[in-house]
């Protein structure tokens, strides 16, 4: 080995983290896992991070988390040097995967929207749409979850640094939910329970704490959503209550989208 | 006669996107911009035709940073407008839930967003190198705020237990009690939190502030009271529209809110500080005393030792609703179907978070109104950056440009909050 590649392997990679239309929550997570923090920022160079560092440091970067969704011209725009700038780009949470809350516009005319939030609209500059990362960029992984699950993060970061895949499960909510030990509320109760359909991650909190989840992980990676929403018919569910059910933090992922489309039809 | 520009085009160590220009001739400084850039997310709109009990949910991803804020804003709303109301052990669990993100937030704020400006480092991955006990005990007190909101509400960001007549789901009283040696510990750390930031080097800068919070008859401010200020106002949150309102300028997609017919105001630790200080536990009284401290404090960069007075003051109460708590028998109080409009103020760790909606008989959102404490504070930053760029002048570009963004992150900004609904830059030319 040369003595170059050898200084190379020593180098800290790089990491970027980047924030789009979003809460902040998903990077908050990085701050949030105190018992890992300080092990994370000391195997990395913190290249860019506005929300926890004034330091700028230039790009490219070996790897770069995204947070939040496109929603504006200037945006779109940002994400194609995004991804220039980085070498593995993954996203993070439900804005960045499928589009986040502000995806309900999506459905509605948002020059209104803007008539409603903004006394003056020609200040405001929007898209349409709230879209997903990957629809206007390759992107490496998505974790999924609003929020996401913090010690998946860790684990995506360590997997990533060392060139592994990442530990993270695409089975339903169901599984950890029986791992649990809970009581099916989906059985029991009748409850619209979006479990069935949406990916673990969570610890199936909802569920055990007595509530129906309301799929903040987004879809599975085999979702029969037109099924969980004929069960919801056959529960007696009115119609614009499963379009809701399926229209939640992840309503623009194909999978829900589908099925809130389709239960409006009904 | 040399002309300034300072401008900072990515505001770091704050909550979202946000931006600073301010245009100087000599000492006379004229134009300050604080504009928020973070594109707008439209809740107020998207939120109408959903349920009430929905709302919650959503208005908790307006902020990952202060979720519980919004949701106990939105609740207490709706429950307004239903005539709802909790009894005492659900009243009682609320405070302990906010008073976790209290800790959450403020430890956040003071040690891992603030102090490295007053040390002098561009981040706590650069002090940790220097003050690695500082930033471990930083880490402990986040995560014992982040203990009780996860244990209250099932995880820390985004909660999902709190909801319109209750919780889905309650603890019992022995689960609470593990708390009690982790909130002991931040109790006392807390103390000496205030004295540490009492003692870091504050600019001398005082200006004449409306502080405007919520006061209870004989509770420091969390959930419930009128809101009040140092210049006579004192009202319901339902007149809140009366008294404020919100002016959309072209630099910013946050709305910036004044007092009619007076101007800025601020809200957040300071103004709660001025105007409950005698509803604050003996601890946190006797703590800023000893840092010398008793209101009026009018120097905006004390609001560190402010948050960290309130840390005290968080822990304290907590271990409190602890020791006093019975769970109730039932998680939820019963709620009738009926239309209504309802408006709540409550006290989000940067300010007086307010929320107003109307619904339908079958519960379904007709219209929603959110003014959250940044877009309050805007104008008011915008107001101090005026005053303070003008003390600057025999500063360095570089030197004077840190202590502008220092000014802004005194008001803990939380942008993301703000635009639903911000960009630095100070120009100085030689």
């Amino acid at each position: 080995m040369s003595s170059k590649r050898k200084s190379e392997s020593r180098r800290k990679p790089k990491i970027a983290v980047f924030k789009f239309a979003s809460c902040d929550g998903c990077q908050l997570s990085l701050l949030d896992a105190e018992d890992e923090l300080l092990a994370v920022v000391g195997a990395v160079e913190i290249a860019y991070f506005p929300e926890a560092s004034r330091t700028i440091i230039k790009g490219p970067y070996d790897f770069g988390l995204v947070e939040g969704s496109i929603t504006t011209h200037s945006d779109a725009q940002r994400i194609q040097e995004v991804r220039r700038q980085c070498k593995t780009l993954v996203t993070i949470g439900a804005c960045a995967t499928a589009g986040g809350i502000q995806a309900l516009r999506n459905w509605k005319d948002v020059d209104e929207f803007i008539r409603v939030v903004y006394a003056t609209p020609q200040f405001i500059s929007t898209l349409k749409l709230s879209t997903p990362i990957a629809e206007h960029v390759p992107v490496d992984f998505e974790l999924r979850g609003c929020p996401i699950n913090k010690l998946q993060l860790v684990e995506l970061i360590a997997a990533t640094l060392v060139g592994r895949k990442p530990n993270i499960p695409t089975y339903s909510v169901c599984i950890e939910c029986k791992r649990k030990g809970n009581v099916c509320i989906a059985v029991t109760q009748d409850a619209a329970c979006m479990g069935p359909v949406t990916q673990a991650g969570c610890g199936a909190i909802c569920p055990s704490y007595d509530r129906a989840c309301y799929g903040c992980f987004g879809p599975m990676e085999s979702a029969n959503s037109a099924s969980l929403a004929n069960h919801f018919h056959y529960l007696g569910l009115p119609s614009d209550q499963a379009v809701r059910a399926f229209r939640g933090f992840n309503a623009w992922a194909w999978q829900f989208r589908k099925a809130s489309e389709e239960s409006e039809r009904q | 006669m040399t002309a300034r520009t300072i401008r900072v085009d990515t505001l770091a160590r704050v909550e979202g996107e946000g931006s600073l220009y301010i245009k100087m001739m000599g000492d006379r400084v004229s134009d300050v911009k604080f504009r928020i850039y973070e594109p707008p997310r439209f809740f107020e709109a998207f939120l109408r035709g959903r349920h009430y009990s929905e709302v919650p949910d959503i208005t908790s991803r307006i902020c990952g940073i202060c979720p519980i804020a919004y949701q106990m804003s939105a609740i207490h709303a709706i429950e307004r407008a239903l005539d709802v109301h909790v009894g005492p052990s659900i009243r009682l669990l609320r405070r302990l839930f906010y008073c976790g993100e209290w800790i959450e937030s403020h430890a956040l704020h003071i040690f891992m967003l603030h102090a490295p400006d007053f040390l002098g480092y561009p981040d706590v991955v650069a002090m940790a190198a220097d003050h690695r006990d500082l930033v471990e005990k930083a880490l402990r007190l986040k995560k014992i705020g982040n203990h009780i909101v996860s244990l209250l509400g099932g995880r820390e960001i985004h909660p999902i237990s709190a909801r319109v007549g209750g919780f889905y789901k309650v603890p019992p009283r022995s689960q609470l009690q593990e708390l009690t040696r982790d909130l002991e510990w931040a109790l006392q750390t807390s103390l000496e939190t205030v004295e540490w930031t009492s003692k870091l080097e504050f600019p001398n800068f005082e200006q004449d502030y409306e502080f405007v919070a919520l006061r209870h008859p004989d509770e420091y401010p969390l959930n419930e009271g009128r809101v009040v200020s140092n210049r006579g106002l004192n009202i319901d949150a339902a007149e809140y529209e009366d008294h404020f309102t919100e002016l959309h300028v072209k630099h910013s997609n946050a709305l910036h809110s004044i007092v009619r017919g007076r101007g800025s105001y601020l809200v957040g630790p300071l103004a709660r500080f001025n105007l409950n200080f005698d509803h604050l536990p003996t601890a946190a009284q006797e703590s800023a005393r000893k840092a010398h401290l008793t209101p009026p404090v009018v120097n905006p960069f004390r609001g560190i030792v402010m948050r960290a007075v309130e840390l005290v003051f968080a822990c304290t109460e907590a271990l409190r609703i602890i020791r006093e708590y019975e769970s109730p028998s039932v998680p939820i109080c019963e709620i009738p179907n009926r239309a209504g409009i309802g408006q709540a103020i409550t006290e989000a760790p940067r300010g007086i978070l307010y929320h107003r909606y109307a619904f339908d008989e079958r519960g379904l959102i007709l219209t929603a109104k959110i003014v959250p404490p940044t877009s309050q504070n805007q104008k008011r930053i915008e107001d101090d950056l005026r005053e303070y760029a003008s003390h600057l002048v025999g500063w360095t570009q570089q030197e004077a440009t840190w202590k502008c963004e220092q000014a802004i992150r005194n008001y803990d900004p939380c942008i993301s909050c703000a635009t639903h609904f911000l960009k630095l830059t100070v120009e100085k030319e030689p």
